[in-house]
Parts: structure tokens; sequence; C-alpha cells
């Protein structure tokens, strides 16, 4: 016992120098080999000829202040329309004197947002009913008018920025919801329930939103009862979560094919009924599994709520155009459809980001193999 | 027979006269087996042979279509209550471990008894830290079962289990997907289980632990309860030349 070696194991070197560091990243990631350098290069090239341009004409020659379009006569961006025109784009016909009630709606969803996607907000066991019931009511309530002794502002004069995003919240709160039902029940064992979901999500998914829309503008009233009729921007909020909950339930649906029959058996052995298996073991893994389409499906909706100009509501891209077309600002297209590009791209953009950090918050399988 | 029909405190199985289908595939032919108290039975057998089948009728993860299957008293039938009071008494345990990934192991651990047994959250903390203790992994209470290596999954699966207070176990297989090394440490808290008193029934291709702690061996081929019997005579005089075909070749190495 006494001889027996000892082992003892070999101190560990630093790497070789060039491996790591500035001169390491970019030699694994820009210059390796020819090819990848040739790339690297033609990259660069695109990137400085596309770029320069349109730096030159937005921000050196670009003209940010000054009264009128006289003050955009010399070329480059004129920015000063984005901002006369800015209350209109955000809150459209939306009467001048009432918009601070947009305005709370507006931050309080935010701020509602913004808390449930903290990761370290406490309470949130209270806080996401809370914001599912209560923000609607304060939206109707406040926008809407006809209580507190508020005015009513009609529907029809919701527009603009704001329209978009009653559009597309309202939408993605409720979508996700009913895709994740549909989903269940194109799963579940009772044959009626099953064909009412695949009915559901086969004829929706199959139909093009414009024609959605047009039938829920069009149609809709014909099949109501005599006297009653609700708004153009209620039939549409409808006709959008119909829709686009049919392509959340593929989705979700995906998720749940891809969670093991052991999950569900392990469940049910320890005692877990159906919807506690469902919400407890499958649901989280199965939606943890598509966030990226979960969240493309938002995207999408959020875009798709554009369409809506088609039965004469006016979302944030209808109110650039109707500017555009203004006699008083000649010439100032690109400006105004750059602004629409941005604002969609500044919400998508941080939807997606927000997706990718919930991934890797919920990453948990530390798979080896 | 007639005496089955008189209450039996001590059975905790009864499986009579059971018959399963697959489609027009007879899997389990006319099984029955009665398990007691305290009772440990190995089952084994040639693998089709419906071991796995025939315990997952007993908590009813398949549905058998003849005979009768009593378990604590409760006779499994449709209804969703008996079925629900079975699978709360009877613990599983499977080759392939399932845990819930998404769930730590102490979250996995408690998961049963907060929201089908409804026990508080801190009880149900602490009786899952006790049973972590008793397969020896309470360190890992915090992580994911994705950080752990098979053994110690399948000891935080059998964990999972008893932390649900069940009258007898079930184990499928529990150690075959494991790498050798780890086979031990699986087997040696199934020992200490079964010398607690612990009602189990496994199904299991290692024989050293069935002459340890079995009071029966029971081997199984084609659908069908070949025989049946003590492990020290089940090993030394196999009764059918089918039992000692297959113990000639599992002991063969
Ligand atoms: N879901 C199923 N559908 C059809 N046949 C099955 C199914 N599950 C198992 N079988 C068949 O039933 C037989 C018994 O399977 P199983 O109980 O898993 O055997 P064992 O566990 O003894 O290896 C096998 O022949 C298998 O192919
Ligand atoms: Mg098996």
């Amino acid at each position: 016992m006494a001889e027996s070696d000892v082992f003892v194991p070999k101190p560990s070197l630093p790497p070789p120098s060039g491996s790591v560091g500035v001169a390491g990243w970019m030699r694994a990631n820009l210059f390796a080999g020819p090819f990848n350098t040739a790339l690297t290069l033609v990259a660069l090239w695109l990137l400085v000829s596309g770029l320069v341009p349109l730096f030159d004409w937005a921000v050196l020659r670009g003209h940010f202040s000054g009264g009128d379009a006289q003050a955009c006569r010399s070329g480059g961006a004129c920015w000063l329309f984005v901002g006369e025109r800015f209350r209109f784009f955000i809150y459209g016909f939306y009467p001048a004197g009432q918009v601070w009630r947009v305005n709370i709606v507006l931050a309080v969803t935010a701020a509602a947002i913004g808390a449930l996607a903290w990761p370290r907000t406490p309470g949130k066991r209270f806080l996401v009913p809370a914001a599912i019931v209560g923000v609607p009511a304060l939206t109707l309530a406040l926008m809407h008018g006809g209580v507190f002794g508020l005015p009513v502002v009609a529907t029809d004069q919701w527009s603009g920025l704001t329209l978009t995003l009653v559009l597309s919240v309202v939408g993605i709160v409720m979508a996700l919801p009913f895709g994740i039902v549909l989903a269940l029940g194109r799963r579940s064992k009772m044959m009626a329930v099953r064909t009412l979901c695949i009915l559901f999500i086969e004829v929706w998914r199959g139909v093009p939103l414009i024609s959605v829309l047009f039938m829920a503008s069009v149609m809709l009233p014909l099949f109501l009862p005599e006297g009653v009729q609700f708004s153009k921007v209620l039939r549409a909020m409808i006709g959008i979560v119909m829709f686009e909950s049919a392509y959340m339930a593929e989705v979700v649906r995906g998720g749940l094919q891809a969670i093991p029959r052991g999950q569900f058996e392990a469940a049910a052995a320890l005692g877990l009924g159906y919807w506690r298996t469902m919400g407890l073991v499958v649901l989280p893994q199965a939606l943890k599994l598509v966030i990226p389409g979960i969240v493309n499906t938002f995207i999408a909706l959020f875009k798709d709520t554009t369409l809506v100009l088609i039965i004469g509501l006016f979302d944030v891209l209808a109110t650039v155009h109707a500017t555009i077309v203004d006699p008083a600002w000649p010439a100032i297209a690109i400006e105004g459809y750059l602004f629409a590009a941005l604002v969609f791209w500044v919400f998508c953009f941080g939807m997606s980001r927000y997706s990718q950090a919930l991934e890797r918050k919920l990453h948990t399988g530390h798979k080896r193999n | 027979m007639s005496e089955s029909a008189q209450p039996k405190p001590d059975v905790v199985i009864e499986i009579a006269a059971m018959n399963k289908w697959y489609g027009p595939f007879h899997v389990l032919k006319d099984i029955s087996l009665r398990v007691r108290r305290g009772e440990r039975i190995v089952v084994c057998g040639p693998s089709g042979s419906g071991k796995s089948t025939m315990i997952r009728c007993i908590n009813r993860l398949e549905e058998h279509q003849s005979g009768d299957i009593v378990v604590d008293g409760v006779t499994l039938n449709e209804d969703l209550k008996n079925i629900e009071h079975v699978r709360r008494e009877v613990g599983m345990v499977f080759q392939h471990f399932n845990l819930f990934p998404h769930l730590t192991v102490l979250e996995n651990c408690c998961l049963a008894p907060m929201w089908v047994r409804k026990t508080p959250r801190a009880e149900a903390e602490a009786a899952a830290m006790t049973y972590l203790e008793r397969v020896k992994i309470p360190d890992q209470a915090l992580k994911y079962p994705g950080q752990l290596s098979g053994g110690q999954q399948q000891r935080v699966a059998i964990a999972r289990s008893l932390c649900m207070n069940p009258r007898v176990m079930l184990f499928d297989e529990p150690t075959s997907a494991l790498d050798p090394e780890m086979i031990k440490e699986v087997l040696d808290v199934m020992v200490e289980l079964a010398e607690e008193g612990m009602t189990m029934l496994c199904v299991t291709h290692e024989m050293g632990f069935a002459r340890k702690v079995a009071d029966r061996v029971i081997f199984m081929d084609a659908g069908q309860i070949v025989e049946e019997n003590e492990p020290e005579e089940f090993f030394s005089h196999p009764k059918s030349d089918r039992t000692r075909l297959f113990l000639s070749q599992i002991l063969e190495h």
C-alpha cells in the first residue's frame, strides 16, 4: 500500500497567445483563411457604401428644425415633417384635448408589461391576473369614456400608433391563451372537442387576414340581428384574435408534440390529473421550446395590424400614409415611411430581444449528449 | 377463489385473471398475482414478455380489458376517482427516470405532494429533504435534473415517488439505462428501501438484488406468468425449461 504511486495531475498552462483576446477573436471570426477574409472585406465594403450616403442624407444634410416645408428645400432628409406630424402619428384622430387619456393608458400598459417582463418583480402571481383584467378595463373606460364624466370618444376615432398598440396588445394577450386551449383541444382524446378545434384552426388558418377583416367589417353586420352593432375596431380585434390564435395553436402544438411520453406518464403516476399535468409539467416545457415560434407569431401579428387600413381604420402606417399626400409637404414620402418602419422595427426588435433573454433565463436543459 | 371475496387488509395488490390486448395482439394472458403488504417481488423475463405492460396496468398507465385489478382495496375501472386514488397510493420508478427537466430536484419532489396531497410548501420541502437524504443526494436539491448523472437522477426519481408516501412502489427496470458504475448506488437505495419494509414490485434483471431482498421471483414469458418461487428455489431449481434457458442466458456472463 505504502509503495503505490501517488497520481499528481499536470499543472494547467495558459492557452497559446494569439488564440485569445481581440487579436484571437479577429483571427477566428473575421480573417480565418482567404475565403473568410474576402467575405469580411466584401461585407465591410457593402456596409460602407450603403451607410455613408444614408448618413449623409439623414444626418449631415438632414433638417431638424424650421417651420414648414420651405425649410427643407435644400435636399436632405426633412425630419421636421415627422416632428410636425408626430402627435398625429401617435394619436391619430383622437380629440386633441383628450389625449391625456391615451397617455395614461399607454403609460399604464407600458408599466404593466415592464413589471411582468422584469424577472425580479415581486408578487407576479397577483400581478398577472390584475393586469389581464385591469389593463383592458382601464383602456376601455379611459379611451372610450362615458364613465367618470369623461366625454365619449367613439372607437372610430382611435387611430395612429395608439390603435396599432391597442390592436396588437389585445391580440397578443388573447391569442396565446386561445392558441393554447386550441392546441390542447386538437390533441384531446374527446372526438367532439378535437374535431371542433381542428375545424376552427384549419378554417381560420386557411383564410387570408385581409378577407377575415373584410368579412368582419362587411359581412358580420349582415348576420347580426337588427339593431345589434358593435364597433369596427372591436370587430377587427375579434378577427385578428381568431386568426392569430389559429396560428398560435399550431405553434403550441409543435411544442406539445416534442414532450416525451415519459413526462405525461411520470405526472400521471404521481397522481396529477389532466389539467395539472398540462399546467405544471407539459405546458411549461412545451411553451419554452416554442418561444421563438410564439414571438414570431407575435411579431407577425404586430405587423399584420397594418391591414386594418383596408377596412378604413387608421393605424400608424395609415396616418403616415395620409400625411404624405398632404400638398403642404411635397416629397417627404421617404421620411414618413422610414419613420413608420422605425416604429415597427423598435417594437419587433424589442420583442425579439426579450424572447432571447427569456430563453436564456429558462434554459435548464444542460444537455450533455 | 372464494376467499378473495373477503376484504384482506394486508393485500395491497390483487390481480385476478387479467387480460390485455394491443389491437389484436394478446399481450397479457390470464395474469393473477397477489402482493401483500411488505412483500418484495421481483419480476423477470425476456424482453417483450409483457413485464412493463403488467406493472403499468397496476397504476392504469395501461388499460386492461378483462379481469380485475384491486389496489389498496380500490378496483381499477373507468372511474377516474378510483384511478386517481390508486395513483396517489402507488409510486412508480421508470427506466428512463422521467424527471421534470424544467424543475429543480427539490421542486420535482414537492410538485405532487403540494398539488395532489395539498401539503403546504414548507412541509413538503422538509419531507422532500428527508427523502433526498435517504437517497443520499440532499446536496443536489437545488440543481436541475440535467445537471445530474444517471444514477443521481434515478435516486431523485425514487425520492420523488417516496414523497407521496406510497403504499407500494413499482420499479420498471430502474437500472437498465444506467452505466455499470452507477447501478450499485441505485440498487443500494432500493435494498435499503426493501429493508425498511416498503412493499415493492420490481421488474429487473439484477439477480443479485433478487437473491438479496426478494420474497418471490416471478418469471414471465409471452404474456404469461410461467413460474413463481422463492429466490433460492427459483435460481437453484427452476421448474420449467423456459425459465432454465432464460436463467442460463442472463447468468452466463
Ligand atoms: N403501445 C403498444 N402498442 C402495441 N404493442 C405494444 C405496445 N407496448 C408494448 N407493446 C408490445 O407488447 C409486448 C410487451 O411489451 P413490454 O410490456 O414492454 O415488454 P417487456 O417490458 O417485458 O420488455 C411487446 O411485444 C411489445 O412490442
Ligand atoms: Mg420493459
